[in-house]
C-alpha cells in the first residue's frame, strides 16, 4: 500500500544501534513545542510512496546496515499510518534487517499489536512523567505512553527510552529522581538517552511560517550537562547516554 | 648469498630480485591492537621541534624557505645536509640545508625560472645561458611537436594540467631493493638484462641507453650514500640500515626528479622483517624501532620540490604525494598488517597530524577488526587517512602493489605509468552543443558542425553529439600524451627511479576526466526535465531548466547509470587510439584540487551550475545535491565500475563527528562499518574527513589557531591553511553529511 513519507535518510548512527537507514513518516498527533521536525506534522504532507518502493530503496543499503545496524521508522508519529508501517516493517524483516520504531507512545495497544512481531526495538520518547505537564508540552496526556511501555514489558520487547532535556521542565533534581525510579522499575530498558534541547531547527520553523516556541529556551552548557549526566549515572548506571 | 641475510628464510628471492617473495617468506602478520605502541623518543622530540620551527619559518616566508639557484639539482649536486646531527637517526637531505629547494631543469627551463622569480630569486645566469644554448628540455621538446589543434585544446582548457612543463611523476621506484640487495647486485642484474639484446633497432637501442643511464644513477647513489658515511653497495644488515638505505634510495630520486607525485610504495611489512629480526636478537628495543620510523617520517615530511604558483592552483598545498600503502591482504589470504604498519600510523600521534606521507589504507573485509578500528580512530582524530579497496585491486595488481599519487595502482618495481592529467568533459558537452566552439569566447576548438538549434534539448541528439566530440577529443588527447611521454623519456628520464624497476617494465597510460558529476547531472536534466538553450550572439551561453531531475549522488539509477555509461564510453573511445610504447590505456575520475580551476574555465551548464563555479572533486556528487545521506551518496559512487576506471575513482566524504555517534567507541565502530559497506559495494577509494563546518569557517578567519588542521581533498591531504581562499570556500561548500 501507499503511505505519506516525509523523507528517507540513508545513514544515521543516532536512531538506534549501529548504522541505520531511517524512514520519516508524515503525521503526528502531538505538537511538542520543541519539535525538530515540524515538516512532518501534516498527515497528508510529504510524498505518497508505495511500501515496496521504500523497502527496495533500503535494501540497497544492506551492506552498510545489516551487520550491526538496521532500519528505523520515525516521524512524525509512525504509528499514525499503522498498516503502512506494518508493511514496511514486515518487508525489512524479510530482508533480515534489525528493525526499530521511534514513537512518542501516543498509540493504542490494539494498533501496536499489528507491528509488534516485526519490530525488534521500540524507541520511546518520554515527554514528561507528569500527565498535566505532558499535556502542556505536547498537547496530550501521557496515559497511552505508559500503557505502551507496560505492554512492551509484558511482551519482553527491547526498549530504548528518550528524554528531551528542557530547562526547568525535565532537568530538576526531583524530576531526575522520579523518572529514574520509573525507568528502574522496567525490566526491558536497555538504554536511556538524554537529548539536550537545541535551537537548530529554527530555520525550519521560519521556512514553514510556524511560531518557534523553543527560541526562548537557553542552550545547555557542557558543565550543566555533565552534572545532569553524572546524576543520572548514579541512579541508572551505564545505560544513560547523552 | 649475502652475510647480511642471516636469520632470514631463503627462497626464490635469494636467487633473483623478488622483493615480494622475500616479504611473503619472512613477514609476521600482527593480529592485535595498538596497545604496544610507544611515544616519541627524546631524540625524535628534539629533532621534530627543530623541524617545526623550520616549517613555521617556511610558512611565514610565503611557502618557500630557500632556493639554491646556483646548482642544477642532481643526486650528487649538494654536500651532505643535516638538521640536527646529534638527534638525527636517519640521515640525508635533498640539498645541504633543510627545506632548501634545489632547481630541476630538465623538465623545463622556463618553469624553473618562473618558480625562482615567484619567490623573489633568480636562476644563476650562467646556468640559464648554458641550458638555453646547449640543453633542450622536456618542455622544449613537447612544444616543438604539439599541433595547432592540441595547443588550442590546451589553451581553452579542454585538456588541463598536462605534465608538459613539469615532471610527470607517478612512478614508484622499488626502494626496498636497495636495502635488500645492495646497489652492486642491482647493477650486475641490470648489466645482465641487456646482455642478451643483440639486434639493434629503435626499441632495443633506446632500452640499452636507458639501462645504461640507470646504472650510472645507481653508481651516483652509492657516491651520495657514502657522503653520509654509508656503504649501500651491500645489503642493509639491520633495521636501522634498512630504513636508511631505503630512504637514501628515495632521497636520490627526489633530489633530481621533480615529479608531480613521488610515492614511496609499500614498505611496512618489508621493514617489519628487519625490525622484528633485530628485536628478536635484542639489538633494538620497541622504543628504538618507533624512533626509526618516526625519524624516517620526519625526513619524508621535509622533502620539497620547487614549483610555480600556477602549479599550486591545480595541486594545492605543495604536495609531494609521498604515498605509502598500509595493510591489505596477500594472495594466500593472510593480512599484511604488521607491527610496523601500526608504528607508521603511530607517527600521526607522535609527531602530530601532517599531510605527508600520504597514508593510504588498503582495506579488505578480512583485515583484523582491531586494525580497522585503529584506522577509524585516527581518521576521526586527524582526517589524514585515505582508504582504497584492496579486495578490488588485488585481482589486478597482486599483493605487492603501491599507489602512485592518490589512486593509481601499480605493481611495485614492475609497472609504471605515463601520467595524463585530465580532460574536462563537462566543458566538452558545451563545446558539443556549440558545434565545436568553446562556450566562453566562441573559439572553434574542435571540428565545426552546427550549433544546437533553439528548441528543447533532446537527450538522444545531445548524447550523439557528445559522443562525436568525445571521439575527436580523445584522438587529440592520446596524441598529446604520446608526445609528452616521448619527450619526457627523451629529455627528463627518471633514471634512478627506473633503475629500481625490472628492465622489461609494464606501462600504463593514465587518462583522466574532470567534471563527471556536472556532466551527469546535465544529461539527467536534459533527459528528465525540460532544458532549453539560451543564446547570445549565436552561441549557447546558458540554459532554462523547467522541472526537476534526479541528481547523481542519491542512489537513483536514473542519474547514476549515466555516470557508468560515460566512463565506459570514455575508456572505449580512448582505446581506439594507439599509445606510445604500447602502454595500456587507463582512466581516472580524480581532480585533486583542480576542480576549482576547471570550473573557473567552464560556462553555465545544463544542470543549473553557474559559470566559473567549482566542479565537485573527483567522482563526488555535485556539492549539496546528494541529499539522501552518506550511504546513498556512496552507493551512487560505487556504481562507477573500476574495470573501466583502472586508474582510480576518487571520492571524498565529509562527516560531522556527531553524525557518527555520541561516543568515541561508537564512532569508531560506525566509521568502520561505513568503510566495510563502501568497499563491499565495490567502492574504490574514499577520503574520510571528520570535521565540523564551523571549525573550517573559524580556521579561515583565524589560521593561527589551526596550524596543523589537515583535511583530505581529492586523493591527498593538505594543510587547510595552505589552500587559496577560493579552494577553502570550495571545501566548506561541499556536502557535509550531518544531522540536526
Amino acid at each position: 500500500m501507499k503511505g505519506y513519507v516525509s523523507s528517507i535518510e540513508s545513514f544515521s548512527a543516532l536512531d538506534g544501534p549501529g548504522a541505520r537507514s531511517v524512514i520519516f513518516l508524515q503525521g503526528c498527533p502531538l505538537r511538542c513545542f520543541y519539535c525538530h521536525n515540524p515538516e512532518t506534522w501534516e498527515a497528508k504532507g510529504g510524498k505518497l510512496l508505495e511500501s515496496s518502493e521504500i523497502i527496495n530503496k533500503v535494501s540497497r543499503n544492506i551492506k552498510f546496515i545489516k551487520k550491526n545496524g538496521g532500519v528505523t521508522v520515525s516521524g512524525g508519529e509512525p504509528t499514525m499510518q499503522i498498516d503502512f508501517l506494518r508493511e514496511l516493517l514486515q518487508g525489512f524483516k524479510a530482508l533480515g534487517l534489525h528493525t526499530a520504531i521511534d514513537t512518542s507512545g501516543y498509540v493504542s495497544i490494539e494498533d501496536i499489536k499489528k507491528v509488534v512481531e516485526f519490530t525488534d526495538l521500540f524507541i520511546v520518547d518520554i515527554k514528561h512523567i507528569d500527565s498535566d505537564v505532558c499535556e502542556k508540552i505536547t498537547g496530550n496526556n501521557n496515559e497511552s505512553m505508559f500503557a505502551l511501555l507496560k505492554y512492551l514489558e509484558d511482551e519482553r520487547k527491547d526498549v530504548w527510552l528518550r528524554s528531551v532535556l528542557l530547562p526547568g521542565l525535565t532537568d530538576s533534581e526531583e524530576y531526575i529522581a522520579d523518572i529514574s525510579s520509573y525507568v528502574q522499575s522496567l525490566s526491558n530498558v536497555q538504554r536511556f538517552e538524554l537529548l539536550p534541547c537545541h535551537d537548530l531547527a529554527a530555520n525550519k520553523y521560519k521556512d514553514l511560517g510556524l511560531n518557534n516556541r523553543l527560541s526562548e529556551y537557553a542552550k545547555y552548557d557542557i558543565k550543566t550537562l555533565q552534572k545532569i549526566k553524572v546524576r543520572y549515572n548514579e541512579l541508572l548506571g551505564e545505560k544513560v547516554v547523552i | 648469498m649475502f652475510k647480511e641475510w642471516q636469520g632470514l628464510n631463503k627462497g626464490p628471492w635469494s636467487e633473483t630480485i623478488d622483493v615480494r617473495d622475500f616479504i611473503m617468506s619472512n613477514y609476521t602478520p600482527y593480529d592485535e591492537d595498538e596497545r604496544f605502541l610507544l611515544g616519541p623518543s627524546a631524540k625524535t622530540m628534539t629533532l621534530w621541534e627543530k623541524c617545526e620551527d623550520l616549517l613555521k619559518k617556511e610558512a611565514s616566508s610565503g611557502g618557500v624557505l630557500a632556493i639554491d639557484t646556483d646548482r642544477v639539482a642532481k643526486i650528487n649536486s649538494h654536500e651532505p645536509g643535516f638538521i640536527d646531527r646529534e638527534n638525527e637517526v636517519i640521515l640525508g637531505l635533498q640539498t645541504d640545508e633543510p627545506l632548501k629547494r634545489g632547481v630541476n631543469l630538465y623538465g623545463g627551463l622556463r618553469m624553473a625560472k618562473d618558480a625562482c622569480s615567484a619567490y623573489g630569486q633568480k636562476l644563476n645566469p650562467d646556468i640559464d645561458r648554458f641550458f638555453s644554448e646547449h640543453r633542450k628540455t622536456h618542455n622544449d621538446g613537447v612544444f616543438s611537436v604539439y599541433s595547432e589543434e592540441i595547443k588550442l585544446l590546451r589553451k581553452h582548457r579542454l585538456l588541463t594540467g598536462l605534465p608538459d612543463g613539469y615532471g610527470r611523476g607517478r612512478i614508484i621506484g622499488d626502494y626496498r631493493r636497495v636495502a635488500l640487495y645492495g646497489v652492486d647486485y642491482l647493477i650486475s642484474n641490470k648489466k645482465e638484462d641487456i646482455k642478451h639484446i643483440t639486434e639493434m633497432n629503435e626499441e632495443t637501442i633506446r632500452m640499452r641507453e636507458e639501462v645504461y643511464e640507470q646504472i650510472k644513477a645507481l653508481e651516483d647513489l652509492k657516491v651520495m650514500a657514502s657522503s653520509y658515511g654509508f656503504d649501500v653497495s651491500r645489503p642493509a644488515e639491520n633495521a636501522r640500515e634498512a630504513v636508511q638505505w631505503l630512504y637514501l634510495a628515495y632521497l636520490g630520486v627526489v633530489k633530481e626528479q621533480n615529479g608531480a607525485a613521488m610515492s614511496i610504495g609499500r614498505n611496512t611489512a618489508f621493514l617489519d622483517i628487519f625490525i622484528e629480526r633485530d628485536i628478536k636478537n635484542n639489538l633494538i628495543t620497541e622504543s628504538e624501532a618507533q624512533e626509526l620510523i618516526d625519524q624516517f617520517i620526519i625526513k619524508l615530511r621535509m622533502v620539497r620540490e620547487l614549483r610555480t604558483p600556477d602549479y599550486n592552483l591545480l595541486f594545492a598545498g605543495d604536495p609531494l604525494w609521498i604515498t605509502e600503502v598500509l595493510g591489505g591482504m596477500n594472495l594466500d589470504g593472510n593480512h599484511m598488517v604488521t607491527k610496523t604498519t601500526y608504528r607508521f600510523l603511530n607517527s600521526l600521534s607522535n609527531l602530530g597530524t601532517a599531510p605527508e606521507p600520504n597514508m593510504t589504507i588498503l582495506w579488505s573485509e578480512k583485515l583484523p577488526e582491531c586494525f580497522k578500528r585503529y584506522c577509524s580512530k585516527l581518521s576521526i582524530r586527524t582526517s589524514a587517512l585515505q582508504y582504497e579497496n584492496d579486495d578490488l585491486m588485488r585481482d589486478y595488481y597482486g599483493d605487492d602493489y603501491g599507489i602512485a599519487c592518490c589512486v593509481s595502482g601499480m605493481r611495485v618495481g614492475k609497472e609504471m605509468q605515463f601520467f595524463g592529467a585530465r580532460c574536462n568533459i563537462a566543458k566538452l558537452l558545451l563545446v558539443a552543443l556549440n558545434g565545436g566552439q568553446e562556450e566562453l569566447q566562441g573559439i572553434q576548438v574542435l571540428p565545426k558542425t552546427t550549433v544546437y538549434p533553439a528548441k528543447v534539448l533532446d537527450y538522444n541528439e545531445v548524447y550523439a553529439r557528445f559522443q562525436d566530440y568525445l571521439d575527436n577529443l580523445c584522438k587529440h588527447y592520446v596524441n598529446t600524451m604520446n608526445i609528452i611521454h616521448y619527450m619526457h623519456d627523451k629529455y627528463d628520464y627518471e633514471r634512478l627511479e627506473m633503475s629500481l624497476h625490472d628492465s622489461d617494465v609494464k606501462r600504463y597510460m593514465a587518462f583522466g576526466i574532470a567534471g563527471l558529476s556536472v556532466l551527469v547531472d546535465s544529461l539527467s536534466a536534459i533527459k528528465h526535465a525540460k532544458v532549453t538553450p539560451i543564446f547570445k550572439d549565436g552561441l549557447i551561453v546558458d540554459f532554462e531548466i523547467d522541472g526537476s531531475y534526479p541528481a547523481y549522488g542519491n542512489d537513483d539509477d536514473r542519474a547514476d547509470i549515466i555516470a557508468k555509461d560515460i566512463v565506459e564510453l570514455t575508456i572505449k573511445t580512448l582505446k581506439k587510439y594507439k599509445t606510445y610504447r604500447d602502454s595500456e590505456h587507463t582512466l581516472s575520475v580524480l581532480t585533486i584540487t583542480s576542480n576549482v580551476e576547471y570550473g573557473k574555465y567552464t560556462g553555465n551548464t545544463p544542470d543549473g551550475r553557474r559559470a566559473k563555479t567549482p566542479f565537485a572533486p573527483g567522482a563526488n556528487p555535485y556539492n549539496g545535491r546528494d541529499t539522501s545521506g552518506a550511504i546513498a551518496s556512496m552507493n551512487s559512487v560505487c556504481k562507477i565500475p573500476y574495470s573501466s576506471c583502472r586508474d582510480g575513482i576518487s571520492y571524498t566524504v565529509t562527516l560531522t563527528p556527531t553524525l557518527l555517534g555520541k561516543e568515541e567507541d561508537q564512532r569508531k565502530e560506525i566509521l568502520t562499518g561505513l568503510l566495510d559497506g563502501y568497499f563491499q559495494s565495490y567502492g574504490h577509494h574514499i577520503n574520510v574527513n571528520v570535521l565540523h563546518r564551523d571549525n573550517l569557517l573559524d580556521a579561515m578567519e583565524n589560521p593561527d589557531k589551526y596550524p596543523n588542521l589537515t583535511i583530505r581533498v581529492s586523493g591527498y591531504a593538505v594543510k587547510f591553511n595552505s589552500l587559496t581562499r577560493e579552494q577553502q570556500l570550495d571545501v566548506i561548500n561541499r556536502t557535509f553529511h550531518g544531522r540536526l
